[in-house]
């Protein structure tokens, strides 16, 4: 195994996206996120490669989609309000079929809000921020090392399907450090890509739009778009289960809070309680079956989603709980995270746990 | 290969100024931490209180994953500044460790339930050529209290965090921590 070194997860996903072969990045700088675009401005031109610090969030968004039309890895990256501005651009990518990754380093809002880490944003990336039918693989990263690992994930899956992919993050992954086993660049799988736009000689022209005035051309290449989605549900979920094989509580919970979740587990066995914690990995595809699966379990009595929101992912939580089970919300937000006993005591306090 | 050891995990809060070089005290410690095998993490304070000249961060050494990189009692404070000293104090673990710069935090109630770690920092690091090198005592004395890694490992972690044209201040930097560790 390659050894460690000390990162700050912004940094390990910049790092992270040039081992995994990407030379174009463009951006627009905002905090929690702003240590990812300052790494690669430093070591992207020693690289042969190409960093724009656009002249917004719009601009950004559309150079993502005009470099990956010619098939080359292309990321952006921001924080809520920047990816609020992207959405168009985003919608249109989906549409258009090209590969990138964009990268939220969520921070609290609603509005310019604070600079402090939430999980607000999880209805705009899972449901589709941007308008249309679309879908985006939006994957959740719970450390550095996996901020390294999804980034080369995020290349992989988007090159693999031609679809945009998204990295949920938050404040305190993008700032905190740890140790990270880079990613080996001869593990980097290629792609070949005979749709992109790099010339038509001795063949035929491609066509990168997306637009489609006919509506029934429209409907036909939407049903295009969801036969691939369903391929992806099959194929690439990822979620992690711990200390679900005998709970009779099991908390759902992504990201950094997930982290904290995990320690409430630890002290719940202290205390004789007997809690578990299921973490998506993946937000969409979101792990449907697992959760069904606990719902059906004769050990298991209820459900709670934790989150840094008023209660998003809680809702994909109840359809896959589909009434077994109760389904309770623990949840901070604004930027407030909870301490390990906190959300402990609020797991005993909604199901009157003594 | 890191043994399993009570000492572990290993809280640590370290606040004061911004400048203090409070932020690199706490990456110093996690890099000799992870040279010793251990899981490390670093968080540092980013929001607007950084804006009002305070920093602080938070550093777990461990022998098992880490939860939260955030807690909230910590097993050892290390406070360069009397305001770090006010909101920091309360929230210490009973029996821990509070090491902190006496030159310039007085008129503050200790705690009789902890050990109070009283240095003359300031002093200590003008005696030995700069003010700066005051983070480099309490961290010293941090790993001569907590014993959470050893001289070598600070010393490769010291030198790794230092960029090629400061590799010259390392022998006054390493003073610094001798002097510091002589506080127990």
């Amino acid at each position: 195994m390659a050894s460690k070194v000390l990162m700050k997860g912004n940094e390990a996903i910049g790092e992270a996206a040039m081992i995994a072969g990407c030379r174009h990045y463009f951006g627009y700088p905002i905090t929690p996120q702003s240590e990812l675009p300052a790494y690669l401005a430093k070591h992207m031109p020693k690289r042969d490669g190409v960093f724009v610090q656009a002249e917004s969030e719009v601009a950004a968004i559309n150079m993502v989609y005009g470099s990956g039309g010619t098939g080359v890895r292309v990321m952006t990256s921001s924080s809520s309000p920047g990816i609020s501005l992207k959405q168009e651009g985003i919608s249109y990518i989906a549409c258009a079929e090209v590969p990138c990754l964009i990268v939220n380093v969520v921070r609290g809002g609603p509005g310019l809000g604070n600079i402090a880490p939430a999980q607000s944003d999880y209805f705009q990336a899972v449901k589709g921020g941007g308008h249309g039918d679309y879908k985006l693989i939006v994957l959740s990263p719970s450390s550095v090392q996996e901020m390294a690992d999804f980034t080369v994930l995020g290349f992989d899956l988007a090159d693999k399907y031609r679809t945009p992919v998204m990295m949920l993050s938050d404040g305190y992954l993008g700032q905190m450090m740890e140790p990270v086993a880079l990613p080996e660049a001869t593990n980097i799988k290629k792609y070949d890509k005979p749709w992109a736009t790099i010339g038509a000689r001795g063949r035929g022209q491609n066509l990168i739009s997306s637009i489609h005035l006919v509506p029934e051309d429209m409907e036909k290449h939407i049903e295009h778009l969801y036969k691939k989605y369903a391929e992806i549900e099959k194929n690439e979920l990822l979620y992690e289960e711990y200390q679900c094989g005998d709970a009779e509580y099991v908390m759902v919970s992504y990201g950094i809070t997930a982290r904290i979740c995990k320690t409430a587990c630890v002290m719940a066995r202290e205390q004789g309680i007997k809690l578990g914690l299921l973490r998506p990995k993946t937000l969409w595809p979101f792990p449907k079956m697992p959760i069904s699966k606990l719902a059906q379990s004769k050990n298991v009595k209820g459900f709670i989603s934790v989150e840094l929101s008023t209660g998003q992912m809680i809702e994909d939580v109840r359809l896959a709980v589909n009434g077994l089970k109760p389904v309770e919300l623990f949840g901070r937000t604004g930027g407030v995270v909870p301490t390990p006993n906190e959300v402990l005591t609020n797991v005993k306090r909604l199901f009157s746990i003594k | 290969m890191s043994k399993k050891n009570n000492k572990f995990p290993l809280n640590l809060v370290i606040a004061g100024f911004g400048g203090q070089g409070v932020l690199l005290a706490g990456k110093l410690i996690a890099e000799a931490g992870l040279h010793e095998g251990r899981e490390v993490s670093w968080i540092p304070s980013y929001g607007p209180e950084m804006r009002g000249g305070t920093a602080n961060c938070t550093v777990i050494l461990s022998d098992s994953e880490i939860g939260s990189p955030v807690v909230e009692n910590p097993d050892v404070l290390m406070i360069l500044n009397r305001p770090s000293m006010d909101k920091f104090l309360p929230s210490l673990k009973k029996d821990g460790i509070c090491i902190y710069n006496k030159s310039i935090i007085e008129g503050f109630t200790p705690r009789s339930d902890v050990k109070m770690i009283a240095i003359p920092a300031s002093e200590i690091a003008d005696k030995i050529g700069s003010t700066k090198l005051l983070n480099m005592v309490l961290v010293g004395s941090f790993m001569a209290n907590s014993k959470a890694f050893s001289e070598e490992s600070l010393a490769y972690a010291l030198k790794k965090s230092t960029s090629a044209k400061h590799q010259n201040l390392l022998p006054l930097n390493e003073k610094a921590i001798l002097e510091g560790a002589k506080y127990i």
